[in-house]
């Protein structure tokens, strides 16, 4: 500190007693509201420190008088969210799959609820908006495996397709080829059949043998014409559309080896409630019969 | 005389006819003889009687019974829609404006308001001047009604002076208290008004005396209550000399032809004291009118001295002309030694000519030729405003869905504005692809070429809608365009939307 105070002779201010070179320090202290502010601001601190977790410790953190963390904010967050849904949720579960879809409130909650969902469980597979991939079936289109009614739909959700639920949907196609139940040749004249089930065919011989060979081994189940069965999960070959694939080579590896995609039980995984905004929001994709 | 002006002013004073010379400097002399940073300089405005100050007390009665009344007007919408006349509905989305009605994506009338508004202060401006700082502005009118209180409380010029600078006794906090009380209660109604345009008003004012407004509204209430205080009661007339920037750019609207407080230097110079002349001397003889009793800088709530010439200081309220006029008449000269004039007319006036004023000028020309155009054009769009509206968006998962007929579906989502007071039916139709039908989700209705879509009153209602095309129409085409047509089943109006159909392409 200076022992004698200066006065600046231009400003009138004092000086620090700082000097460089000639050039001096003016002493220009903080406005008065600025510095108070900052004081009330550390005096402000020090409750936030002994309220919220805010100091390191050897084996984890000081906890703070609230006891607040972000863990239980955000638990509190999601039951005020489950408690606000709840009156919907409510209806939902005592309402038939019919009474959802013929109720406009109701509809626009399940519709809104399902959405989520789908995006959530289902879009990994069957892509967004349900459009679908290889194996995984275009539920957006008007054909079914295992029905298109909200019934079917609900069924299918809630107890899956070949898993280990005892209600589980359950469809087998034998491995033609891999067992040796057809030969090569037969295969790839049932494939030629099944092409021209859509009008895909070029050998009309072929078509000839293999409408033979799937009348004596496939017709069970995809009956007559190919049209396939809801009841059995067997697939509609007539129609353009193909979960894996309807070039010629795909048939025949579907005929050789099989196919058996499956899809998870999701009762136990979603509530009821959810699985029915789940069914009435996948019969709205464009599909549901 | 109150007895506080000091003993020599009281003795120049008795000399020039009684007339009161007051101690006031302008800031600006104040500020000349002190350091580069110096505090505010208070103004203490003198209360004044005249006919500016007449029309400035009327325009500030219209402005404040404007604000606080205009929320309880009525205007019926019939059922569907609120009756207040003037209401920013932000939940529902809309703004009403009497018979007008502004949805969301009509923004842009409010945008040409804001122009008009502008445009047509440019024009006053450049042909009265400053009548907006002096008279409208809410800093002016708010400022001119807190000071009213202020004098009413605490006595005029010199006894606030006077108060200020006594210590704090008992008189002086009560005085005090009872001032900033009353302000706050002003500033609070202030804001309190200000929410009653944004929800139906005697709904909001019940709610707030009983507490049952929201977060909000008592958030906003709070907000305009301490931007009123702050800005009338303390920053004053540093708002305009200071902060806002309309002073700073008005230089461009003003030329020598537009209507400005004025001091007659030609005929108030030489100024000086009125000294008593001997009998048969003429007292005016070898000087100006003025009698330099300042007057003119006493009542001035920005604090200047007109006589100093054109300043941004100035709003151009004119109660220097009232302080002055009543000076002149008391000492026998011709009023309107300051008075509102142009620079052109008072070159004319020293030189001796007569004063010839022109209204029409290119500046004044081209500000009311964009007016007109900026009117004719907010005229015709709200005339021709659409009573319904479309939108479309195309569904992009999945880009398109093939049915096992083979026919192609793309789905798309609809918004139809129905902006009637009344419910309507719509037929939607699809043009573009041949053999194309509508089908709209949750419908039972078999797909169709054209489909009815309803729609409650002042509302958007939304639909998924199914198109779907022979395979033929799009073979080979991957993306062809279609447009939406949307046309009321009764009445006038259509509205169409451009948007593309998705195939495979093979």
């Amino acid at each position: 500190m200076p022992t004698k105070i200066e006065k600046d002779e231009i400003t009138g201010t004092e000086t620090t007693g700082h000097e460089w070179d000639g050039i001096k320090e003016l002493n220009t202290p903080l406005p008065k509201w600025w510095l108070w502010t900052f004081y009330a601001t550390i005096i402000w601190s020090i409750g936030y420190f002994i309220v919220y977790p805010a100091w390191p410790t050897l084996s984890g953190h000081t906890k703070g008088t609230l006891g607040w963390t972000q863990r239980i904010e955000i638990a509190q967050r999601m039951e005020e969210a489950k408690a606000s849904r709840a009156p919907f949720v409510g209806r939902i579960e005592k309402a038939s799959l019919d009474e959802i879809r013929a109720t406009p409130d109701l509809l626009n909650f399940a519709m809104a609820g399902g959405r989520s969902v789908f995006a959530e469980n289902c879009a990994p597979c069957h892509g967004a908006g349900g459009s679908g991939a290889k194996g995984y079936p275009n539920l957006a289109d008007d054909s079914w495996v295992w029905g298109g009614a909200l019934d079917d739909i609900h069924t299918t959700i809630a107890y899956g397709i070949r898993n280990a639920n005892t209600q589980s949907r359950i469809s087998q196609m034998p491995r033609f080829g891999a067992d040796g139940v057809l030969n090569a040749k037969q295969i790839d004249d049932v494939a030629e059949y099944v092409l021209s089930l859509s009008k895909r065919s070029t050998n009309a011989d072929a078509v000839k043998r293999g409408e033979t060979v799937f009348s004596e081994n496939c017709v069970a189940c995809h009956q007559e014409g190919g049209v396939g069965s809801t009841d059995l999960g067997a697939p509609n070959l007539a129609a353009n559309i193909w979960i894996y694939g309807g070039d010629k080579a795909t048939i025949v590896e579907s005929v050789r080896n099989s196919r058996a995609g499956s899809m998870p039980a999701w009762t136990g995984r979603l509530d009821d409630a959810t699985i029915k905004m789940l069914a009435v929001y996948v019969h709205a994709l464009g599909g549901g019969k | 005389m109150d007895g506080t002006s000091p003993p020599d002013a009281d003795a120049a004073a008795s000399k020039a006819g009684h007339v009161a010379v007051e101690d006031a400097v302008s800031t600006k002399v104040q500020k000349a003889a002190t350091p580069l940073y110096v505090s505010r300089i208070k103004v203490h405005p003198k209360d004044v009687k005249g006919l500016y100050r007449r029309i400035k007390w009327a325009v500030l009665a219209l402005c404040l019974a404007v604000y606080y009344l205009a929320p309880f007007l009525r205007w019926d919408r019939g059922p569907t829609a609120p009756d207040q006349a003037i209401l920013i509905d932000l939940p529902g989305r809309k703004a009403y404006f009497f018979m007008i009605e502004i949805w969301p994506q009509e923004v842009y009338f409010l945008t040409g308001l804001l122009i008009l508004a502008a445009i047509t202060l440019f024009l006053v401006t450049s042909l009265f001047g400053r009548l907006w700082c002096g008279y409208a502005c809410p800093q002016t009118v708010w400022t001119d009604l807190f000071m009213w209180v202020e004098r009413k409380i605490e006595g005029d010029r010199n006894a606030r002076i006077k108060l200020d600078a006594a210590p704090y006794t008992g008189e002086k906090i009560a005085k005090r208290a009872l001032k900033h009380t009353a302000w706050i209660a002003i500033a609070l109604a202030t804001g309190g008004a200000w929410v009653l345009y944004f929800d139906d008003a005697p709904t909001v004012i019940r709610d707030v005396f009983t507490g049952n407004a929201t977060l909000t509204q008592y958030f906003f209430i709070g907000m305009f209550t301490a931007t009123t205080y702050t800005l009338a009661g303390w920053a004053r007339e540093q708002v305009c000399t200071y902060m806002c920037p309309w002073p700073r750019f008005q230089g461009a609207m003003l030329d020598d032809q537009s209507y400005v407080v004025t001091y007659e230097e030609w005929r108030g110079e030489k100024r000086g004291k009125l000294a008593k002349a001997a009998p048969g001397v003429d007292p005016w003889a070898g000087r100006g009118d003025c009698v330099d009793c300042n007057s003119c800088v006493a009542v001035c709530p920005t604090g200047i001295d007109i006589r100093d010439g054109q300043q941004l200081e100035c709003i151009g309220c004119g109660l220097c002309i009232d302080a002055c006029d009543a000076v002149m008449d008391k000492v026998g000269r011709p009023r309107g030694l300051i008075r509102f004039d142009t620079l052109a007319n008072q070159a004319c006036r020293a030189k001796g000519e007569p004063a010839t004023h022109k209204f029409i000028r290119p500046r004044t020309l081209i500000y009311a030729g964009v007016l007109a155009f900026v009117g004719a054009v907010m005229l015709v769009a709200l005339l021709s405003r659409a009573t319904v509206e479309l939108n479309v968006l195309r569904d992009r998962a999945p880009l398109f869905v093939t049915l096992s007929d083979g026919n192609i579906r793309n789905a798309y989502t609809i918004h139809v504005l129905n902006k009637t007071h009344e419910p309507r039916d719509f037929a939607l139709a699809v043009s573009g692809l041949q053999g194309a039908v509508l089908g709209v989700a949750g419908s039972d209705v078999a797909a169709a070429p054209v489909a009815t879509l309803s729609a409650k009153p002042d509302s958007v209602a939304t639909y998924r809608v199914f198109v779907t095309v022979p395979a033929q129409s799009v073979r080979g085409k991957a993306s062809s365009p279609v447009r939406f047509d949307l046309k009321p089943r009764e009445g006038r109006g259509h509205a169409d939307y451009d948007s593309v159909f998705l195939a495979p392409g093979r």
